[in-house]
């Protein structure tokens, strides 16, 4: 029981450390390594997608020059970089895709092999997907 | 102008170039619509040691399979435990349905080392999600199941006291939840459940005693750290009752590390502080289990 307790109290303190840890320390948009990682990761996004039948489909009327841009902007400005997101809110873009569960989790795999290619180390990445993950909720199953 | 280059254009030239790579590549995608692979990587969890979707030793609010909402899933898994005085194995089946329900069987065999005996139980489980998603909800993920065991052979549990020698039904609540990026840029796992019971050793020595023959409720931990895309490393921690006069059940617990490579297999070793098991004292040991995703 001692023994919990202490193993407990560790990863409390390590939780508890981090998060403080976070408050002090760089954006994740100064970790991923500034404007033209961000570039790279959407490149790299907008290919993975083109490689992907599932979630091309949702994208094949789209104007990829506009999605470029708009993404960009929208991963610098989350990540605390210096960019305005001059795009559509959430809700809006995703409404009549009726995206399932399914395929937003196939995104953020596309995405994580996007960031695979652009050298963004794992605790990097994770940070981003934290970013990311909360409006999953807008996106998804909109008819 | 950057323009989208469509996968049926890539189609052609693969075909062009090779078609059993075509072929191959249709079989792969298609197989992946089909099955239930619609959670992120590690999110299934792992098959705990009662055969249901958890960690190790504890139940997790994690449905057993990849299945998302639209999906479902089936499940083999296999556990050995070496401890000192005994071997117990636990193997079974589990199905996801829509990652809202999910309905497993397993079957543990304990072989006692010193007799060569056997004791042998089958365990039926149901599990529902109540609430959330461990990784996109803000709150965790909220599930309640039930484990309802029955003792092939009561004969040991007689001996050793248990009030009831043939079946017994658990009920459990869980709460488990991800936290990306939350330990320096590590995925944190933590999952919480609490057991009514009247269990001794997980039913293998039947249920109540001289001690308690009511139900209790047990508190159930883990806690983990995902270190890569495949690799986990985590501490569980088991309350368990101590119903019978004679023999003397402790608590459990165990430090695991778990690999899993892809959404069709996972591999877990662990090493086990089992405590008194009847009357071998301190048991401790390996724990090696092994979960494979067939749908
Ligand atoms: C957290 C996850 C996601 C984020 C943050 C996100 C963000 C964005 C952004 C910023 C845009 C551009 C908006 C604009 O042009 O004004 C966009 C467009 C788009 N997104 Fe997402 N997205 C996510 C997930 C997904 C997923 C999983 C899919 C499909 C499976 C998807 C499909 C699309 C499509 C097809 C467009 C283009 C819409 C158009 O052409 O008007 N998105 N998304």
């Amino acid at each position: 029981m001692v023994i919990t307790v202490k193993t407990l109290i560790l990863f409390t303190a390590i939780f508890l450390s981090s998060c403080v840890n976070k408050l002090h320390s760089e954006s994740v948009y100064q970790s991923l390594g500034g404007y033209q990682k961000v570039e790279e990761i959407a490149d790299n996004y907008i290919l993975e997608i083109e490689k992907d039948p599932v979630i091309f489909e949702y994208f094949k009327e789209s104007d990829v020059e506009r999605y470029r841009a708009k993404v960009i902007e929208h991963i610098c400005h989350h990540t605390g970089g210096p960019c305005e997101y001059t795009g559509d809110d959430m809700q809006r873009v995703h409404d009549g895709m009726n995206i399932t569960e399914s395929d937003f989790n196939r995104g953020v795999d596309l995405l994580i092999n996007a960031m695979n290619t652009a050298d963004i180390p794992y605790r990097v990445q994770n940070r981003v997907l934290a970013i990311f993950a909360p409006m999953r909720k807008d996106i998804i199953y909109r008819p | 102008m950057r323009k989208w280059v469509g996968v049926k254009t890539m189609c052609k030239c693969l075909l062009n170039k090779n078609l059993l790579v075509t072929i191959v590549l249709y079989f792969l995608l298609v197989g992946q619509s089909i099955a239930g692979q619609g959670k992120l990587l590690e999110t299934a969890g792992l098959t705990q040691i009662e055969g249901s979707g958890g960690g190790g030793i504890v139940p997790w609010a994690t449905i057993s399979g990849y299945d998302s909402r639209d999906e479902m899933s089936l499940s083999v898994f296999n556990t050995l435990v070496f401890l000192d005085d005994y071997r117990l194995q636990s193997w079974g089946a589990s199905a996801g349905l829509f990652d809202r329900v999910e309905m497993s069987y397993a079957r543990q065999n304990l072989h006692l080392s010193a007799s060569g005996g056997e004791i042998r139980q089958n365990i039926y489980g149901l599990k529902t999600r109540l609430y959330g998603d461990l990784i996109y909800s803000v709150l965790p993920q909220i599930s309640v199941g039930v484990q309802h065991k029955t003792l092939v052979d009561g004969a040991v549990a007689s001996t050793v006291g248990a009030k009831n020698n043939n079946s017994g039904t658990d009920f459990y609540v869980a709460a488990t939840k991800v936290h990306l990026g939350a330990v320096g840029g590590y995925n944190f796992i933590w999952n919480l459940a609490a057991r009514a019971t009247k269990a001794n050793q997980l039913g293998l020595l039947g249920y109540g005693g001289a001690k308690n023959n009511d139900y209790q409720v047990m508190v159930e931990g883990s806690v983990g750290v995902l270190l890569s895309r495949n690799w986990v490393i985590g501490f569980e921690y088991r309350q368990k009752p101590n119903n019978l006069s004679g023999v003397k059940e402790d608590d459990w617990r165990d430090f695991f590390a778990t690999y899993i490579p892809n959404k069709h297999f996972n591999l877990t070793l662990a090493w086990t502080q089992l405590g008194d098991i009847a009357d071998a004292g301190n048991q401790q040991g390996f724990y090696v289990s092994a979960t494979g995703y067939l749908w």
